[in-house]
């Protein structure tokens, strides 16, 4: 009989065939690859129970204007159900500019919070007590610093800092694969993150002090396997680094967290989680055969792929969003952000947010998916793609460990260019219509309907510029200048960067200030252009 | 005979943001069309996205911001090249910039705003039909 196409693939190139069966699973076995939930090697989920004893967390990434703007948001979304808060910060915040720098100039506010003292976080966090949410903090170059102002905080709050739970980005490498938001090389800044996990373990045990994220690589444009096999290898590459600085490996790893994009090709991306989970246990046994199985279990957090929506329809994404939630469900991840059907104009209105944590809501509530663990478990199609996700991956891995590891695969431009190659692949695809994205190369309506978008007040860079220089004013600028002195002092001397950089907070140096003190010390990076 | 030289064109991408999948999409499209493109890398300020037009001689300029910075970047752009005498440069871009954005932007003179879905056929015939700044 006829088919459609002369060839089906998933999004990420695989093929596809009409029907699987036994016979695709011969190698396969349910002892040795599936297991049971919460047992090794996880490939059904980290917990015994799954969603029948907790559902994932809703956590929705939010931030723009001030911190005050902000901390509206936030009230806004734990009074309407949300679980956990998520900080989203501008551009001069996550290159580590403060908001009156010349570089800043049209930025501030603008993709986020605008975030460059103490003070500011301080407003941001304002009437909410940090040992009753834990908070998400999307940061990575100047991670340690923001992470030292929200510590700040919780002191001034008088909160331990054994109540804090919550998670830091501080995923550097996947700066230079995909996210491009860097402020030191490659290696100095491998060691920050080191510094964060080490002070982690130590004094803020209930934290997640990386989150190791494949959502950006995959809004850069790679497949579902780069997403997994670089995220992952990013994972053991900070393992590795921990475990050399002398850190034992369960003092650790039961904290890293990671992080998933949730594209449209619904099997594929249920299967990339499950393969992601068992990969993870695999090399993890393999290579440090740890005590606590807490160090073998992947735990992550979701968002939906920011980069299938469209501006054609917009309101097309409310649906979109709906099924990629439906799949990061069905592949058991432990937390959930559900995009805004506007985020391709503009940040999400309040309207719009509260739509999209709806969506999670009836999901959770309505669709009774969450009845039962891994409920695809034991499909022939489903564990097919699960096994070759995985053995692609691996693939990867043997090529990655034969280049030298990941630090030396990104200054050879390495994942970048394998990257680019898969995102003009797909666009090629879009473009000769092999694949029709619906309002954009098929089902196009020529009169498009406007949509209400969120404005962000030009007063917010005025009001922030205004606000550092009062700041400047008020402080007391020999404590200041001290502290960052002994801020370079101790990073040149090779110690924890943490305990100084809670007190050059506290002595009111500013973000912008702080990272000029180190990249003094660190040196900056200019990436090779791969084109 | 007279031989015309390809179109010269700076790519750039200005401000903070790091989204540079769709702006080297867009470099790749107009090298494979013939054009000679110089891609500025990230982190652009507009002094220096200008400074190097004018050094490289291109006939137009396409700025990629995904920020919500269009409105300062585009603008100073535009202004530092009026400012050195070299506004026979076209500005174009592309970005997340809402609807009415564009319209301002386009009356102060940017020639054309691609936002997210356009095709790179679109923006090919765009920049092969300019004018010639040489």
């Amino acid at each position: 009989m006829n088919e459609r196409k002369s060839r089906f693939s998933s999004l990420s190139g695989i093929e596809i065939h009409r029907l699987y069966g036994p016979d695709d699973l011969k190698n396969w076995s349910p002892d040795r690859d599936l297991g049971r939930p919460g047992e090794f090697p996880y490939t059904r989920g980290i917990y015994p129970t799954m969603y029948r004893g907790r559902l994932w967390t809703m956590r929705q990434f939010a931030g723009f204007g001030t911190a005050e703007d902000t901390n509206r948001r936030f009230r806004y979304l734990l009074e309407h159900g949300q679980t956990g808060l998520s900080v989203a910060f501008d551009m001069p915040a996550l290159m580590g500019l403060d908001a009156d720098d010349p570089l800043a100039r049209g930025e501030v506010g603008r993709c986020g919070v605008s975030i460059s003292s103490l003070a500011d976080m301080e407003r941001l966090f304002d009437g909410i007590p940090l040992d009753q949410v834990t908070t998400s903090m999307t940061i990575n170059g100047p991670a340690p610093v923001l992470f030292a102002m929200y510590l700040a905080v919780a002191e001034k709050q008088g909160i331990p800092f054994e109540k804090l739970g919550g998670t830091l980005q501080n995923d550097i490498l996947k700066e230079y694969i995909a996210q491009k938001e860097w402020l030191f090389p490659p290696a100095p800044s491998l060691r920050l993150v080191t510094d964060v996990v080490a002070y982690c373990a130590d004094r803020v045990p209930k934290w997640h002090p990386i989150s190791i994220s494949g959502y950006h690589i995959r809004e850069a444009g790679s497949t579902a396997v780069q997403e997994l096999a670089f995220t992952l290898y990013d994972g053991l590459t900070y393992v590795e680094a921990a475990v050399k600085a002398g850190l034992p490996v369960d003092r650790f790893a039961p904290r890293l967290s990671f992080f998933f994009n949730v594209h449209n090709d619904f099997f594929e991306e249920i299967a990339k989680f499950r393969a992601a989970r068992r990969l993870w246990a695999r090399e993890m046994e393999r290579r440090y055969q740890p005590r606590d199985p807490r160090s073998l279990q992947l735990r992550c957090h979701a968002q939906t792929a920011g980069c299938s929506l469209t501006a054609q329809q917009p309101m097309n994404n409310v649906v979109r969003t709906t099924i990629q939630a439906l799949a990061a469900v069905l592949g058991g991840t432990q937390s959930l952000h559900t995009n805004s059907m506007d985020e391709t104009l503009a940040l999400p209105t309040e309207e719009a947010v509260r739509l999209a944590l709806r969506t999670q809501q009836i999901i959770a509530e309505e669709s009774e998916v969450t009845n039962t663990v891994d409920p695809l478990g034991g499909s022939y199609y489903v564990e097919t793609l699960t096994n070759q996700l995985e053995e692609e991956a691996q693939e990867y891995f043997r090529r990655l460990d034969a280049m030298g590891g990941m630090v030396a695969a990104i200054e050879q431009g390495f994942p970048q260019r394998e990257i680019l190659e898969a995102s003009q692949r797909y666009q090629r695809e879009i473009e000769r219509r092999e694949r029709v994205i619906v309002g954009v190369n098929g089902y196009v309506e020529q009169e498009e309907r406007p949509i209400p978008i969120l404005k962000i007040d030009p007063e917010v860079e005025r009001l922030q510029v205004t606000r550092l220089a009062e700041l400047r004013k008020a402080r007391d600028p020999f404590k200041m200048a001290g502290a960052v002195a002994s801020l370079q002092e101790a990073v040149a001397g090779g110690e924890n960067i943490m305990p100084p950089l809670i007190e050059a907070v506290k002595a009111q140096a500013t973000l912008g200030e702080i990272c000029a003190a180190l990249k003094e010390v660190l040196g900056t990076y200019r990436e090779p252009v791969v084109l | 005979m007279t031989v015309t030289s390809p179109l010269r064109i700076l790519i750039g991408k200005v401000g903070l943001d790091g989204h540079d999948r769709g702006v080297k999409l867009i470099a790749r499209a107009l090298r494979d069309a013939g054009m000679e493109v110089i891609y500025t890398g990230l982190h652009q300020t507009p002094e220096q996205v200008v400074s190097t037009a004018i050094q490289e001689d291109v006939d137009a300029i396409g700025l990629s911001v995904l920020s919500g910075a269009h409105m300062t970047l585009f603008r100073r752009v535009l202004e530092l090249l009026k400012e050195q005498g070299a506004d026979d440069i076209v500005v174009f871009g592309g970005g997340i910039v809402p609807n009415e954005d564009v319209l301002a932007l386009k009356e102060a003179g940017v020639k054309a705003l691609f936002g997210p879905g356009t095709p790179l056929e679109d923006i090919v015939r765009f920049v092969k039909e300019l004018p010639r700044s040489r």
